[in-house]
């Protein structure tokens, strides 16, 4: 994406996921829609400069596009198989006309062209189809609505270019060749097929929100579209509480991208972080979200993550932090996902409403072998040895949770925490 | 219509007790879902397969073909038989696949072939 610049760069932003959603409609075929939104980028990269942005670019490069893989289409025609959804297409709207004005058919196929709302949704459930793994999805999900290009997904998500692109080429050959239906789920499909959308929107956002990997712009692009796709499905699913609970819970963390990191660079926990820096306007929205979905009473899982989120805003400073509050939110946590990263969360927040000692008792409950390579664990563990007073304890705790770590931020913070606590012995 | 393989799947060799219990019980289930394909018009074909000690390979190199007593594959699995639907898309043939799994109890795995069928004249 960098080397489109400027005005182009935020349309491509903006709209390639749309027009990718829509022509996929027209077209049949995703490789053929992802083709032609390229090439017509392509063509506005040398137009628009000179000829100026057109007032709505959106349906310009979707206009633009199809026309192009129409021409395509019929230079191609021949070619069986892949392009049959197409062609039929064709025959039924195009070649009625024994002697064909093409401009007068085009206009016939507008109405195809006109942006429907449910494109970027039916292309989301495409992308996370349950019959593809869940690194597919993401990939994909970041590919086609995203609009991100294959080596920046690759370093997003540490792999080598090539094995992401495989999986790209990989996925899409499934679904194309799997027949894989392009629509909204049914009413009954809908609850496991929307957990899986918003799954794959949530590991996206993980992704730029954690994984401080050196390419910061990286990061900030991923989160920003997680929220957008977040945006994009409240808007059009407005009665699915959960989708509404995880775009809160995004822009409550999201809130405090400013305050995460020192000017150079350095982690700064939740409970040092200045809270002035914290983006009022994130969290306000965030709230409102959270208090309109949490009135539904259908709890889910983004919704009470959500809702821990809106407790540690609302603390001014720190030591004002409701834990009792949050506490209750993840026993209702652990009651929907009894696993151990929910159990760690909950055992840190014990820590700080009864004291160290009852953290680490609820972090011994936790069974050993399912957070033996969890590092977040390890971190939690070690904290609250170093506040019992236990630090040789605490220094092999935090041994263990450095040698888990990967990325360079964390471990720097990690590294220094394990100093404080030597210190004090 | 696309047509879907849904091949059933054994980790061992296996024989069929066609007197016992729990055959019997999985047959009348597999009975039951065939039924309930051809009311839905999507059955076109279904068996179970005689174990894999049954099979004989055949090889063609240079013109000239050899043949083996034994499967192809060497794997411990093997397919125990296979349903051929024709469904509209993917979700109507994952739906299938769900009841199959339960019917015959044991892994059930859904590939698309190369080529639609068209449908049939009236």
């Amino acid at each position: 994406m960098s080397e489109r610049g400027g005005e182009l760069a935020d349309v491509f932003r903006r709209e390639a996921g749309r027009c990718t959603a829509t022509l996929i409609r027209i077209l049949g075929d995703v490789e053929l829609a992802e083709d032609a939104v390229a090439e017509a980028f392509a063509i506005a990269a040398e137009a628009w400069p000179r000829s100026g942005t057109p007032p709505n670019p959106g349906a310009w490069i979707t206009t633009t596009a199809r026309n192009r893989a129409i021409d395509r289409l019929r230079r191609e025609s021949s070619r069986p198989g892949r392009h049959l959804a197409a062609h039929r297409l064709l025959e039924t709207n195009m070649d009625s006309d024994p002697n064909p004005d093409r401009n007068a058919q085009l206009n016939e196929l507008d109405d195809f062209v006109d942006v429907v709302a449910d494109d970027q949704l039916r292309l989301m459930f495409l992308c996370c189809h349950p019959a593809l793994g869940t690194d597919a999805q993401v990939a994909l999900t970041l590919r086609l609505l995203g609009g991100f290009e294959t080596p920046d997904i690759a370093k997003a998500f540490v792999v080598p270019e090539e094995t992401m692109a495989q999986r790209l080429v990989r996925a899409k050959r499934k679904l194309r060749d799997n027949h894989a239906p392009y629509r909204v789920p049914s009413t009954a499909e809908l609850p496991d097929r929307l957990h899986a959308v918003l799954a794959a929107i949530s590991v996206v956002f993980t992704a730029g929100h954690t994984a401080i990997r050196g390419d910061e712009l990286l990061q900030v692009d991923l989160c920003d579209e997680a929220i957008r796709l977040g945006r994009v499905i409240v808007e059009l699913m407005p009665d699915e509480p959960e989708a509404v609970g995880l775009l809160a819970l995004m822009l409550l963390t999201d809130a405090r991208r400013a305050a995460r990191t020192d000017a150079s660079g350095q982690m700064i926990r939740l409970a040092d972080q200045d809270r002035t820096k914290w983006d009022r306007a994130r969290i306000a929205e965030g709230h409102e979200l959270v208090r309109a979905c949490l009135r539904r009473n259908e709890p889910g899982m983004f919704q009470i993550q959500a809702a821990i989120a809106a407790v540690h805003a609302d603390a001014v400073h720190a030591p004002n932090t409701d834990w009792r509050q949050i506490v209750a939110l993840y026993d209702q946590l652990y009651t929907l996902r009894p696993d151990s990263v929910v159990a760690t969360n909950r055992a840190i927040a014990i820590g700080a409403l009864d004291g160290p000692a009852a953290g680490l008792l609820a972090l011994e409950l936790i069974d050993a072998d399912a957070v033996a390579t969890y590092q977040p664990f390890h971190a939690a563990r070690a904290d609250l040895l170093a506040r019992c007073g236990r630090t040789a304890d605490a220094a092999a705790a935090y041994e263990r949770a450095i040698e888990l770590t990967d990325n360079p931020i964390e471990r720097r913070f990690l590294e220094e925490r394990r100093a404080t606590t030597r210190r004090v012995t | 219509m696309p047509q879907y393989l849904m091949s059933v799947w054994h980790d061992d060799e296996y024989t069929v007790e066609f007197d016992s219990p729990d055959t019997k019980r999985m047959f009348a289930q597999v009975g039951a879902l065939n039924e309930e394909m051809m009311a839905a018009g999507i059955w076109v074909f279904a068996n179970g397969l005689q174990p894999k000690s049954t099979a004989t390979t055949f090889r063609s190199e240079g013109g000239k073909v050899s043949m083996i007593d034994g499967p192809y594959a060497e794997s411990k699995e093997q397919m125990g038989g296979f349903w051929v639907i024709d469904a509209p898309d993917l979700d109507a043939a994952l739906g299938w696949a769900r009841k199959a799994t339960v019917a015959c109890e044991g892994p059930v795995e859904v590939r698309p072939f190369q080529h639609e069928v068209p449908a049939p004249k009236e």
